[in-house]
């Protein structure tokens, strides 16, 4: 079994925002076998997501394994709406990068 | 017409200039349509707010003006949504101008602007809350409440295809919108032209960011999307790009929560079975799209409140002592705050470059490994005068933080300006709601001008 990083597995880790109130965050792979290893890691879970980032499972709204694109992806809400007076990412497009260091067993 | 060809070479007219080179490919492909959104909520409250554009005219009249005279010498119609950022009737109003100066600039034959609105006044929708009909909260929200209402400042409403189709069956070549749902522009042009809902509404949601459906990133080109009674084909017009399976179904989830449903005005769109194909190079073929109407006729409504008048200092920090207690220097600065202010009526913030400046709570990383931080300070107050004296002692202060071992006694920040700035006012999104109405244009009054001669 070796370890590796996110950052190493996936083609691309991003976030965004989800409308006003929540982010989406996609960790998009490039092919099946890479997607197919990190799932069955069970290293992305909405637990795993909650922990990471210190919140409540119910600040999760979505959790999906999204086949088609060969991708994870989930959505969390704001403690504000984006843009409100000291959010310092109103496009919520730097939230992602914690993903990247996650350590996958293979 | 067996298949209809619509290029769009911008995902956000206004907020970067699109490309020409691709774009030029696009017109090559002699498309029956040219269209773009203008809009989005990214951009947060205050434009909305204030009813402005953060999106400069002269990039806005760049995208215009490529757009139109494509449109004008293919003889085919343009069709622009949520003009401006916000799509308030402002903004609306702006993009009739700049096509008006546009076509007098280059001299155009005479041609028709249709246009709709999509401002809601706080009354029509105070109406509908004292009759019972419920605003409904959207993202776990509370359903609206009079209060939040009052407090609002301007409000608009998320246009589906409706207001589109009838100013296209009125003849429009060019059609200006207010805020509308992104994919409701491409939506309702293959609607006119007598293509199934399921493969229009797809059409929409694939085209509306135009080249971020494509690979390698690059945004801001030209993409075609052809639809025909069975499928819809979307290809990259820019030399390096291509639309791949990945790229395609990869945008399907981008900025929304979930993959596979698309909810507009009227009913939902369905990704669940979508089938990506690669068909050349360039070009993905999807399939198995499905488009459900809704029962109940719901619209989203999107408001901004005002919070106040805003200011912002800026403070740096080198000292390793003073950034392992950076906290105890922000707490002293907002306790001058206080002794001034007090504890209400009034908001300070501070964002820590350096330490958790970007995520805030949701910073894993606790312990700062920065040799100098930034602080930035943002203060909000009823009035520009309290908002400029609390952001300056909210900044200054910084600077006279009481550290009992601090070495350096002569300062503990560093200013590039020893001032405050004044920035927009502070707005939020007051709704993020939707409303009943009647039907897809009860809302949406269209309109109708002539350009050129």
């Amino acid at each position: 079994m070796t370890t590796h990083k996110l950052v190493d597995l996936a083609k691309t880790i991003r976030s965004k925002n989800a409308g006003t109130d929540k982010i989406t965050f996609d960790i998009i792979f490039r092919n099946s076998n890479e997607y197919e290893l990190v799932k069955k890691s069970k290293a992305i879970t909405k637990e795993t997501m909650a922990k990471l980032y210190a919140i409540p499972i119910s600040r999760i709204s979505d959790f999906v394994e999204y086949d088609p694109a060969y991708a994870i992806k989930f959505t969390i809400y704001r403690n504000r709406p984006s843009g409100s007076a000291g959010d310092a990412d109103i496009f919520g497009a730097q939230q992602y990068a914690p993903l990247m260091d996650i350590e996958i067993q293979v | 017409m067996t298949t209809l060809k619509i290029i769009c070479p911008n995902g956000h007219l206004g907020f970067a200039p699109l490309k020409v080179p691709s774009f030029n490919i696009g017109v090559e492909s002699s498309p029956n349509y040219i269209a773009a959104d203008s809009g989005s909520d990214d951009v947060g409250p205050v434009p909305l707010g204030t009813d402005t554009s953060t999106s400069p005219k002269s990039w806005q009249k760049h995208d215009l003006e490529q757009m139109l005279l494509a449109s004008r010498k293919l003889g085919v119609p343009m069709i622009i949504g949520s003009a401006g950022d916000t799509g308030t009737n402002s903004r609306v109003d702006l993009y009739v101008e700049m096509i008006k100066e546009i076509a007098i600039k280059h001299k155009l034959n005479e041609f028709k602007i249709g246009y709709f609105y999509s401002e809601i006044s706080k009354d029509f929708i105070r109406n509908k809350i004292e009759s019972g009909d419920a605003i409904l909260g959207l993202d776990q929200r509370e359903n609206l409440t009079l209060e939040q209402l009052d407090r609002t400042e301007r409000i608009v409403a998320m246009a589906g295809v409706h207001p589109f189709i009838k100013l296209l069956e009125e003849g429009a070549d060019v059609i200006i919108g207010g805020r509308s749902s992104d994919s409701a522009i491409f939506a309702a042009a293959a609607l006119h032209e007598g293509y199934p809902e399921n493969h229009a509404y797809y059409l929409g949601k694939v085209m509306e960011c135009a080249s971020f459906c494509a690979e390698p990133y690059g945004g801001k080109e030209t993409i075609l999307g052809e639809i025909s009674q069975n499928d819809v084909l979307v290809t990259a017009m820019h030399p390096e790009q291509r639309c791949t399976v990945a790229s395609v179904a990869g945008h399907a989830m981008y900025e929304r929560s979930n993959p596979y449903f698309e909810l507009v005005a009227g009913g939902t769109l369905d990704m669940t079975h979508c089938e990506y194909e690669q068909v050349s190079e360039k070009t993905t073929r999807i399939t198995g799209s499905t488009f459900k109407t809704a029962s109940d006729f719901r619209v989203k409504l999107e408001g901004a409140a005002k919070i106040g008048e805003r200011f912002i200092g800026m403070a740096g920090v080198r000292d390793p002592y003073t950034i392992e207690h950076i906290d105890k220097v922000i707490q002293w600065a907002k306790t001058q705050v206080e002794d001034q202010f007090g504890t209400e009526g009034y908001e300070v913030h501070y964002s820590v470059f350096g330490r958790n400046g970007i995520m805030g709570d949701l910073e894993p990383i606790k312990h700062t490994k920065s040799h100098e931080l930034c602080v930035v300070v943002q203060g909000v107050a009823p009035t520009k005068e309290m908002a400029e004296e609390l952001t300056m002692i909210a900044t200054r202060q910084l600077f006279y933080a009481r550290l009992p071992e601090v070495k350096g006694t002569a300062g503990s920040v560093s200013f590039i300006i020893d001032e405050v700035l004044e920035a927009s006012p502070a707005f939020e999104w007051s709704l993020n709601h939707t409303m009943s109405i009647e039907n897809g244009l009860e809302v949406f009054p269209t309109h109708m001008t002539t350009a050129g001669k």
